[in-house]
């Protein structure tokens, strides 16, 4: 009833209020829920400054959209991403622009799917997020992808036959990732020499990088976030071991811990779509604003939420969103709308089909001299 | 080849945990009692440490020499704030106090320096590796190696050669005795807390030397870790402790080197638990004689 109800109120809206809601500019109110505090606190700052840069470009350009953005913190827990989800409609979210991180993104999730609340993780690239949920979008890679990308990258740019794989057994990311790299990497005749786990409480990686190092490892892969992947840099460096270490979107971040001596990150290759010191216009641009608002260089979950941004408006116009517009009708205008947009965004050219997961070409960065740099 | 190389990693790991063993021993020794806020007073060693080497510009051995300090101070002022209180209450409100603690402890680093990982600059202390043949020791290991033996000694020496010492293993015996003996024992129970924080200091950065991850939750697992080790080795016994030590570090490398890296810190446990099943009171622990 009360559906049916706001779709009468919607129409009459629609048919009455064309002219006048003409002139004035819809303000689309988006949530952006991440860990600005806690241990993953560097993904969800840099998701919220990016998402921030975004809407005061958009505000400021005086469009058909004005954003209000609204930020709540999961502290990268399942637990508190359902208090900031209810907090964040409390706040009159109509759509979220989040979350985050994996975990917490599918418990969120889950529980817009059944309100039928909008999301659009930036960087939440497990598959559950958007498995079996019609409401969850991905701007970045699912993982399958990211770990199918980067065996494609490896074998295609010929960067060795002989891998390690070292991943976080205790986590879903980590987990999703090596499954899909270690299925393409069969298909692509590369040969994984060595297979180790660790958990969240392990500190001490010997006996994972000596296994890589005693079966010739040429290349050791590391679909994890950066503060294991910067403990296996300084094992590896102890026992003078020096493959290719690749990493994926978690190895983002690496740079900017404090006190990290950057030489050991030396060579290490990620998947990223987003390298801050490439010369586009749009990098250019987006690095600017972002060094001058933060004082730091954004990573690439910044380029994505940047981009979510942009994209929420793209669909937002297609679907035909107003102000006030409630969230579950929302959510049905933009799930439809999200599959008809192509958007040309810093990370690339995007498109998305009815599962949620983006089409768009793997690249890999390279650090140099304590700098991501595209071959 | 392969074997060596797992043992050399197994004596490093090992090293750490009988560092820190250390320090649960010698408090629970002396003081009866389980202090399970000394993996957050490691933390918080590091920390200093830390602050000292990056923001302070300190030369390492200052640095180290501040986090004792500190950790000396916040030692004595736990003792006196939450455990002199309960010195006739049931072990078991003393046991939550110090759970209470170290979570309140974990908290206040969480306020002061950020949930943000950081990590812990190089000294001479994680230097150049040594290589011999094929074979790598960092020089994280050999320093913590050698001050775990500097330590033992010096401990076992300082128990039983000075009068504080004397006085401490007294108050161990019978406290009761030990003060209609004139001996006072808030003092030496808290000068056992001052040199178990200096420890914690000196295992916090050890610590932070080979495994350079610096967070509010950086003592906690390799604490509970070598309260395991101080239990295998006899708890109360300072030798156990380096011995329990370095054979559970050896134990969880062995174990996921051959069995399964899964299952490392599982093994860990199990060791405590057959441990306790077989031989109670540890490798080198006394018997205890229950008057009936």
């Amino acid at each position: 009833m009360k559906k049916v109800f706001a779709l009468l109120m919607a129409a009459c809206m629609l048919l009455s209020g064309v002219s006048a809601l003409a002139d004035e500019a819809v303000t689309l109110k988006i949530a952006h829920i991440g860990p600005t505090t806690g241990a993953a606190a560097l993904y969800g700052l840099a998701t919220l400054h990016g998402a921030e840069i975004a809407a005061q470009e958009i505000n400021e350009a005086n469009g058909a959209f004005k954003i209000e953005l609204i930020n709540e913190d999961d502290e990268h827990n399942v637990e508190k991403v359902i208090n900031a989800y209810n907090a964040a409609l409390d706040a009159g979210a109509q759509m979220i622009l989040g979350t985050t991180t994996s975990k917490p993104c599918e418990a969120a999730g889950a529980q817009g799917y059944t309100d039928r609340v909008f999301f659009l993780t930036p960087s939440a690239s497990s598959t559950a997020v958007i498995e079996d949920k019609d409401n969850v979008f991905q701007i970045c890679f699912t993982d399958p992808n990211q770990g199918s990308a980067s065996a494609q990258y490896i074998a295609e740019h010929g960067l060795g036959t002989k891998i390690a794989v070292i991943y976080n057994n205790a986590d879903v990311y980590s987990t999703g990732i090596r499954d899909t790299f270690v299925a393409e990497a069969a298909e692509k005749g590369l040969e994984i020499v060595s297979e180790t786990t660790f958990t969240d409480e392990t500190t001490d990686f010997s006996v994972q990088v000596a296994d890589a190092q005693n079966n010739g490892a040429e290349i050791v892969f590391l679909p994890m976030y950066y503060t294991p992947a910067s403990l296996i840099l300084k094992v590896a460096a102890d026992k003078d071991f020096h493959p290719i270490f690749f990493g994926v979107d978690g190895m983002d971040g690496i740079l900017g811990v404090e006190g990290f001596d950057t030489s050991l990150a030396e060579g290490v290759m990620l998947l990223t779509p987003f390298v801050a010191t490439a010369t586009d216009e749009k990098t250019v641009n987006f690095v600017t604003k972002y060094q001058k608002a933060y004082g730091e260089i954004p990573i690439q979950f910044a380029a994505d939420a940047y981009d979510g941004i942009y994209i929420l408006v793209a669909a937002a116009e297609k679907a035909g969103i107003t102000s006030g517009m409630e969230p579950e009708e929302v959510c049905d205008l933009m799930i439809a709308a999200m599959q008809e947009i192509s958007v040309d965004g810093l990370t690339g050219s995007m498109t998305w089909d009815e599962s949620g997961a983006v089409t768009k070409t793997p690249m890999a960065a390279t650090i140099v001299n304590g700098e991501y740099v595209f071959e | 080849m392969i074997f060596l190389d797992n043992l050399i990693n197994g004596l490093s790991l090992g090293s750490i945990y009988a560092i820190i063993a250390l320090g649960y021993t010698m408090v629970y020794g002396i003081a009866k009692m389980l202090n399970f806020a000394h993996g957050d007073v490691i933390m918080i060693g590091a920390y200093i440490a830390f602050c000292g080497l990056q923001y302070w510009g300190l030369p390492p051995v200052i640095a180290i020499l501040a986090a004792m300090a500190v950790c000396t101070l916040l030692g004595v002022t736990i003792e006196g704030l939450a455990y002199r209180p309960l010195r006739q209450a049931t072990s078991l409100a003393v046991l939550i106090t110090a759970i209470g603690m170290s979570y309140l402890l974990q908290n206040i680093a969480l306020m002061i320096w950020g949930a943000n990982p950081k990590s812990f600059p190089r000294t001479f202390i994680n230097g150049a590796s040594i290589r011999i043949g094929q074979l790598s020791i960092s020089s994280a290991t050999i320093w913590t190696i050698l001050a775990n033996i500097v330590i033992m000694v010096a401990l076992t020496l300082f128990t039983a050669k000075t009068k504080m010492g004397k006085a401490m293993r007294c108050v161990s015996e019978d406290r009761g005795a030990a003060e209609l003996m004139g001996i006072n024992v808030n003092r030496t129970i808290s000068m056992t807390f001052a040199i178990g924080s200096a420890l914690a200091a000196i295992a916090g950065v050890l610590l932070c030397s080979s495994y350079p991850i610096l967070q509010p939750t950086t003592g906690s697992m390799p604490g509970i870790k070598a309260f395991t080790a101080a239990v295998f080795g006899g708890i109360g016994s300072i030798p156990g402790a380096m011995i329990g030590g370095v054979l559970l570090g050896v134990i969880e490398i062995f174990g996921k080197a051959y069995i399964s890296t899964e299952l490392g810190d599982a093994i860990v446990f199990a060791v405590l638990i057959v441990v306790l099943l077989v031989k109670p009171t540890g490798l080198l622990g006394k018997p205890v004689r229950e008057k009936v």
